[in-house]
């Protein structure tokens, strides 16, 4: 049997024993996830597919009787029509059409056991494949709940195929699955065909599979008596068109509470941690370049940017259990035409709220917008919410600059002053918004809204779990690469060439970064930047928040080595309050983030509307910080 | 299926087929025809009427219209056969032909 492995999931695996190759499929909101989660447990790897950027999720198991079985979760789908890049993945996969993946022996069509119509006439789709598979009911004790029963047998015997229920979070759930894949894998399978001659089903086809799944659904299903569930109920309040607009702002107000208050104190953990590090570093390396590198240089430069891990982890952890709830997919319903005023689709709410903590999973999340143009619209805006990696810079200037102050009612100045540049956040946005759909999109139609509103249940601990857990490990992984490798360049770039020995002016002055800086300052000189902060925003193309360690080393390495000071101190002492503003502003628009880029790049498969993207963002930035410099220097701010 | 719903008489002609599109909160009926050829958007009318029949939209069906958005009341939540509820905006709405079920 030949398969392919990934390396990091061959560590996992017994040489010579042969893994059976198992996929799981079905549609949307059908629990499958946590049908993967509770196989696999931490034994998973998340990738891309080659050459695209939808998310290859495989795992490993054994199963009671010791049977090694590597198992891939399809991305969810409707149909095998495959109308966008994650559905072409999953019909791909299925047809043996995707090179790198060898076609799964095996399908599991995972169904929501409380709601079989759609599930069912996809698993009469696969069944027309010809290869081996069951169909799990998963949710099993949410359908008994509820009073619907399901003649199991019955069902196999009409649909040709076994069927075995699952509850997917709970670990007594899943006994039947794993019972039923030992019985199936004691004897070897047959050796897959791809199915060739495979035709997307027209309106006539579907129709046809339609009134298949629901004969079946008539004759093996017994639904209870019209009753009026929990979800319509608690719909009640969260669709309503007011107060379900009320309640989606407060959820938001808290979530954003919760990210400034909640994260300060492991923020402050980590911060004493580098510092400590710093000084273990002192005692224990001689004075000179090489602890120069490590402190001022890896420590300073890595740990400005893991701090901001906790904001991450809590805002994923508030968009984890939202969207595990089920009311993602309501808020969406509630915002499709207040957004829809500025050219973009109920469905970007979530891509956009995801941009709030990284622009990268929310460009990456607006595959489920099917619209080409609503998906190009919001991947153009969505590099202007207000990302964590903004936060450090604005936390830095605003602590030096606005004075910390009530204006009124215990409103801070300081908070008032974030919470404004938020807005402007949003509010250029939906202007970027607006203005694209007059000018690239005039003639285009509207794409069409169409979305499943799952019943809610309870969240799973244990997705939340896994979903943080890959969150903050991607995070720290860019941590410990990209910014890592930007910081060793800026370090040598302030460092090198070394200074004359009897000199008394701060080492550098004589650097690289000083050059550069100096060589920027004509064209930075009208929004109010100095060389130090044209040095800062090179490597802050890398990422936005290695500006602020990019400032930290510039600072620490110009400061003399007794007073390192404190950062936000020595900026009050260098700039004028004009240029701070004047740097916030170019904050809020600034397109400094080369990851951000290439993930555009690679999600719409050109360089195109990076470009666009680029260059409407620089626009942005160099003209608000100078009408904002210009402006406060009128004021006598300068 | 006749079933006495004072809901469903709000606002809707009873006994006369109409387009989901037009339908308030609390109509309840069955779709008898799913035809999206005068829609206008960037689909085809032949894809928007598959998208629709794959949300298990289709003749046979029952519909009720469950809550709608605040401007222009739009879009608008239905739950179909009492077991799946989705969100589609009334344009596209506009393709489900249905009859009040009173």
């Amino acid at each position: 049997m030949s398969h392919c492995a990934d390396a990091p999931e061959r560590a996992g695996e017994v040489t010579g024993v042969q893994v059976a190759r198992i996929a799981l499929i079905g549609n949307p909101n059908c629990g499958k996830t946590a049908l993967f989660n509770a196989l696999t447990g931490s034994r998973q790897h998340v990738a891309n597919y080659p050459g695209v950027t939808v998310e290859r999720k495989a795992g490993l198991f054994t199963t009671p009787e010791g049977r090694t079985v590597r198992v891939l979760d399809l991305p969810g789908t409707y149909s095998l029509r495959a109308r966008s890049p994650d559905e072409v993945i999953a019909r791909n996969v299925v047809l043996g059409r995707v090179a790198s993946e060898a076609l799964p022996e095996f399908l599991l069509c995972v169904a929501d056991a409380t709601d079989l119509r759609l599930s069912l006439r996809l698993a009469l789709e696969l069944r027309a494949l010809g290869t081996p598979m069951a169909l799990v009911l998963n949710m099993a004790d949410i359908a008994r709940h509820r009073g619907i029963v399901i003649d199991e047998q019955k069902l196999a015997a009409a649909l040709g195929m076994p069927v075995v229920s699952s509850v997917a979070v709970r670990k007594a759930g899943m006994k039947g699955l794993l019972a039923f894949l030992d019985e199936k894998l004691s004897r070897p399978l047959p050796e897959p065909v791809a199915a060739a001659d495979w035709q997307a089903p027209d309106r006539h086809g579907l129709r046809d599979l339609q009134r298949e799944a629901d004969r079946l659904i008539a004759v093996c299903v017994t639904l209870p008596a019209q009753t009026y569930s929990t979800t319509a109920r608690i719909d009640k309040v969260l669709l309503h068109p007011v107060a379900g607009l009320v309640v989606l702002f407060a959820i938001l107000f808290v979530m954003f509470q919760a990210v400034f208050t909640w994260a300060q104190a492991p923020m402050d953990l980590i911060t004493d941690l580098f510092d400590w590090l710093g000084v273990l570093a002192a005692q224990y390396l001689p004075h000179g370049p090489v602890l120069s590198f490590i402190r001022d240089g890896v420590l300073n430069g890595v740990g400005s940017v893991v701090v901001f891990l906790p904001q991450i982890l809590i805002l994923f952890f508030f968009i984890l259990v939202l969207e595990d709830f089920g009311y993602m997919a309501r808020a969406a319903f509630l915002m499709d035409r207040i957004m829809g005023g500025a050219g973009l689709h109920g469905r970007a709410f979530i891509p956009l709220l995801s941009s709030f903590a990284c622009a990268i999973p929310g460009i990456m999340a607006t595959r489920v917008i099917d619209g080409r143009r609503d998906r190009l619209a919001t991947i153009l805006v969505a590099p202007l919410m207000t990302c964590s990696a903004r936060i450090p810079v604005y936390t830095l200037i605003i602590g030096a600059f606005i004075p910390d102050k009530d204006v009124f009612w215990g409103v801070q100045l300081q908070g008032l002053v974030m919470f404004g540049l938020y807005a402007l956040g949003i509010v250029a946005a939906l202007g970027v918004s607006f203005i694209m759909k007059r000018l690239i999109w005039r003639k285009a139609q509207h794409d069409p809204f169409l979305l499943q509103l799952p019943d809610y249940k309870l969240p799973s601990p244990r997705s939340v779990g896994i979903g943080l857990y890959q969150r903050g490990k991607a995070f720290l992984h860019r941590a410990g690469t990209t910014i890592f490798s930007m910081m060793i360049v800026i370090w040598a770039l302030c460092s090198l060439p070394l200074p004359p020995k009897d000199t008394v002016r701060p080492a550098i002055d004589y650097s690289a970064a000083a050059w550069i800086g100096h060589a920027l300052a004509p064209v930075f000189a009208p929004i109010g930047f100095n060389w130090q902060i044209n040095v800062a925003l090179i490597p802050g193309m890398a990422a936005r928040e290695v500006a602020v360690a990019a400032l930290g080393t510039v600072y620490s390495i110009s400061a003399s080595a007794d007073d390192p000071g404190h950062l936000g101190g020595v900026l009050a002492a260098h700039w004028s309050i004009a240029t701070a503003l004047a740097l916030l502003a170019w904050y809020v628009f600034s397109p400094q983030c080369a990851s951000t880029l290439a993930t555009i790049r690679r999600e719409t498969g050109g360089w195109r509307w990076a470009a666009l993207v680029f260059v409407y963002m620089l626009v942005l930035a160099y003209g608000s910080a100078f009408i904002t410099y210009q402006a406060a220097c009128a004021f006598g701010l300068g | 299926m006749l079933r006495q719903d004072s809901l469903s008489f709000r606002g809707n002609k009873p006994s006369q087929a109409m387009t989901l599109g037009e339908a308030r909160p609390g109509f309840s009926g069955t779709i008898l025809a799913v035809d999206a050829a005068g829609v206008e958007g960037s689909l085809p009318a032949d894809e928007l009427e598959r998208r629709l029949l794959e949300m298990g939209l289709m003749e046979g069906a029952t519909v009720e219209v469950r809550h709608q958005g605040l401007i222009k009341r739009d879009p608008i939540a239905v739950r179909i056969n009492g077991q799946a509820s989705f969100a589609l905006r009334r344009r596209e709405a506009a393709a489900i032909f249905v009859i009040s079920n009173i």
